[in-house]
């Protein structure tokens, strides 16, 4: 059939845009809370202050006269980051994973200068990349030492943890791992692997990849099922901290996993996607009317606890199940 | 969340129902047509004058239309807050005469009519004692040293016709010529006549029975322009207009008559920078309607505050307005329903008014050629690493500097088609370039395909809805429809059920 059958999918819980649009954002986020979520540095401050763990910030450019001054930003750093504060889906991120010298080295091996690197802040902060060309700061950022665990299932770029919060409550999350055809990036659309998570163990349940099932990384070969997150638990409790600090209903949370530090909190998200149920093949609706059921103001450990217990599944029906 | 729904919907319903209950009013109880074709069309043609007061008495003169056989006037009103109006019969027919004391500043006058058309063809064979014998022509009115000019050229076209028909659109093809002959441009140049006289004394000349016409081509909507010059030949007991611009003019073109000979259409005292121009427009009202009460709209309050009580400038710039609300049902439509995504929410509606004007076809070739042609350069232009209001202005630069060029070509070319490009808004060409070309760097050439073809398809959607006439008379004569339509996009952006597009996305989960 060339169509999937709306009621069945409507059985199955999944949520669509419209939906997505109508009840989980406009209901739940209030918009006052985007500008902490949306600007990148913003969150980092608050985020810092109730000690959730974040890339350490090393620097920023706010304004194009200082972008002479970043030698002396960059003195002595080997690894970084430079990200617009206000970028979206990835945009106008620079890693630098090496130097010799002069030379600044990305993950693929090409180098760049200091002439490129201060080209590349000038377009941040000319708004290249923000949301609607509004002029925006440059952030420089320790990079993160990723874990080698990943190594085998991402081509050239860091992969993600997303988990999306729903009321506070973890409901759903997937491993999102870069391949040459997104060009080192995360994103789903544009060609990574989405890799849907088991919320009690952290394992691997499936891989997609444009909407497709896949057993291995396209690139490095690797068989996903094998693949187990590490500090899985924390992971949960971090998520679910940032509803504390944030209070939308619907939130989508970014965790990297660093060789030293453990989690940190890449970014935040006040409109999540939906490519996560198809990693998951499972509607998150129905774990949505579960928490809407729940009782509310539960502490972080609490809600954490309860998902561990009911949205640990592989069976698409076991949730409605357990209902 | 739940009451939130529910109260959505009450106001869509109780919006939507108001809409409705005024239609029905309007249909049922007053008699409008729903449908267009139970109809006839009135034409309204509105006189506007303008000028300027200095502090002085005014007196405003308008030559009014001597009523042609086969028209019938079903109201005429003057519009004219403050002056003292009447009408007076001159020697040179009737005038209508504005007078005021002292006027300062810039000032307004309207003259009204709106009429109806008997069957032309049935009149223009209606037997016109207009034979007299007419006094002979002598070109005096030519100053003397073209007038062995005039008798050339006249012997000249004689030979290159058979009739006062030929030679009559001969003759205007001379002067009308792009590339007019020698003598033709000495006559135009150097005596101070006009055109229409000017080939009034020549065919005169020639021994034709000729009248001098001025007026309005009722058909297609018209704003602000000036009365057109006609010459009209009589042969064979018939008389035959002829365009200054085009020659013959085919019998079925319906022309108003405002003034024939030769007396001023207005004349203004006491008041500098007087003007005046014309509006026409056209609307379709029942017949028996036009028969039982020719002014039902006086006696109603809801019609009474109808569109039609506006001027008619106005009301043209409306009928357009109104079509703005059915484009953005589409896109509502196709954006919650569907779910295409295309570059820019309302650009397609803006699209969609431009191929109104261009025709679709035209409109699609020059669509994509612009933005194609502005991709490439600002391709360019982001080597250069500018700012973007910068940036944006540079492109919009560039988009006039295509359609101007594109205009040019075509002209020469002679596709007239392509001049109206400029019906095309720059700004959102610009701003759809700049967000196409950023889209084919961030996200590759496959995604500029996706978003630009469903802009257009949104767009070619939303022009049938807009060009359809059924439509178009709708909303015009009912303008509650909207009340309906807002009801319906209010319930719309309430739906929260999947989008057809993604119920492929989905399909996975069927597996």
């Amino acid at each position: 059939m060339f169509f999937a059958n709306p009621f069945k999918l409507k059985k199955l819980g999944v949520l669509g845009m419209n939906k997505r649009n109508v009840y989980c954002i406009g209901e739940h986020n209030s918009r006052k809370q985007y500008p902490m979520v949306d600007n990148k540095l913003k969150t980092k401050v608050v985020a810092q202050e109730v000690n959730i763990a974040v890339p350490q910030l090393l620097g920023t450019v706010c304004m194009q006269s200082d972008v002479r001054n970043i030698e002396k930003i960059l003195e002595g750093l080997n690894g970084f980051v430079i990200k617009p504060a206000q970028g979206s889906g990835g945009k106008g991120i620079l890693v630098i994973v090496d130097r010799k010298d002069d030379f600044f080295f990305k993950p693929s091996g090409e180098h760049v200068t200091f002439r490129d690197i201060r080209q590349h802040i000038s377009n941040i902060l000319s708004g290249l990349y923000s949301l609607g060309g509004k002029p925006d700061v440059a952030m420089i950022e320790q990079l993160v030492q990723f874990d080698p665990i990943f190594e085998k299932y991402s081509f050239e770029g860091v992969p993600d943890i997303r988990i999306i919060l729903y009321k506070g409550f973890p409901s759903m999350a997937m491993l999102r791992c870069s391949t040459k055809e997104s060009d080192g990036k995360a994103n789903l659309h544009q060609g990574a692997v989405g890799v849907g998570i088991d919320m009690a163990t952290g394992k691997a349940l499936y891989a997609v990849q444009h909407n497709h099932p896949i057993d291995k990384h396209p690139d490095t070969g690797y068989d996903f099922s094998a693949l187990q997150i590490p500090h899985w638990k924390e992971m949960l409790r971090l998520s679910a901290r940032c509803y504390d600090m944030t209070h939308l209903g619907y939130l989508g949370v970014d965790i990297v996993l660093d060789k030293y530090l453990g989690p940190l909190i890449l970014e935040l998200n006040a409109r999540p996607g939906l490519a996560i149920q198809i990693a998951n093949k499972t509607g998150i609706l129905t774990r949505f009317d579960m928490i809407d059921t729940a009782t509310l103001n539960q502490s972080v450990e609490e809600r954490v606890e309860y998902s561990i217990k009911y949205f640990s599944d592989t069976e698409h029906d076991k949730t409605s199940n357990i209902k | 969340m739940i009451s939130r729904k529910y109260h959505a919907i009450a106001v869509a319903t109780v919006i939507a129902s108001i809409g409705l209950f005024l239609l029905y009013y309007k249909v049922q109880i007053l008699g409008m047509p729903f449908m267009p074709d139970e109809t006839k069309p009135v034409y309204r043609i509105e006189a506007k004058i303008t000028f300027e007061g200095r502090n002085r008495p005014v007196h405003v003169s308008l030559a009014l239309p001597d009523v042609e056989e086969g028209v019938h006037i079903i109201s005429e009103d003057a519009s004219s807050s403050g002056y003292g109006f009447t009408k007076a019969k001159t020697a040179q027919g009737v005038r209508a005469e504005w007078a005021k004391r002292r006027v300062t500043g810039p000032q307004t006058l309207y003259y009204t009519f709106e009429l109806i058309l008997h069957d032309i063809s049935k009149v223009k064979n209606i037997e016109e004692k207009e034979q007299l014998p007419q006094e002979s022509e002598l070109l005096l009115d030519i100053p003397v040293g073209l007038q062995s000019a005039a008798k050339n050229l006249l012997k000249d076209v004689r030979w290159r016709s058979a009739d006062p028909h030929s030679f009559t659109a001969q003759l205007i093809r001379d002067f009308s010529d792009k590339d007019p002959s020698q003598a033709v441009k000495i006559l135009l140049a150097k005596s101070n006549i006009s055109k229409q006289d000017m080939l009034y004394h020549m065919l005169r000349y020639e021994g034709l029975t000729v009248k001098k016409l001025n007026g309005l081509f009722l058909d297609d909507a018209h704003r602000n322009f000036h009365l057109i010059p006609l010459i009209e030949v009589l042969h064979k007991n018939k008389w035959q207009r002829y365009d200054l611009e085009t020659g013959k003019i085919e019998k079925d073109k319906k022309f108003f008559v405002w003034r024939k000979g030769g007396h001023s259409i207005i004349d203004v005292t006491g008041a500098k920078n007087s003007k005046i121009t014309f509006s026409v427009n056209k609307r379709h009202v029942p017949s028996r309607y036009l028969i039982d009460n020719k002014n039902i709209v006086k006696n109603s309050a809801i019609l009474d505050f109808s569109l039609f009580t506006l001027p008619v400038s106005e009301q043209n710039a409306f009928r357009h307005m109104l079509l703005v609300p059915f484009g953005a049902l589409m896109v509502v439509f196709l954006r919650v329903f569907v779910g295409i995504r295309t570059s820019g929410t309302f650009m397609p509606i803006l699209i969609a008014l431009a191929f109104m004007e261009t025709t679709l076809v035209t409109g699609l070739i020059m669509f994509v050629l612009i933005v194609s042609i502005g991709l490439v350069i600002r391709s360019y232009l982001s080597t250069l690493n500018l700012l973007l209001v910068a940036r944006i202005s540079a492109v919009v630069i560039v988009v006039i500097t295509i359609m101007s060029f594109m205009s040019i070509l075509s002209f020469k070319l002679g596709i007239e088609e392509a001049m109206t490009i400029t019906f095309f808004p720059m700004i959102i060409l610009a701003w759809t370039i700049e967000r196409m070309s950023i889209l084919w760097e961030e996200e590759g050439a496959k995604e500029v395909l996706v978003q630009g073809g469903g802009s257009l398809f949104v767009a070619v959607c939303a022009y049938f809805v807009m060009s359809n006439p059924l439509i178009g008379h709708i909303t015009f004569n009912f303008p509650e429809v909207l009340l309906i339509l807002l009801g319906m996009i209010i319930l719309m952006g309430r739906y929260s059920g999947y989008r057809l597009t993604e119920l492929l996305r989905f399909k996975s989960f069927m597996d």
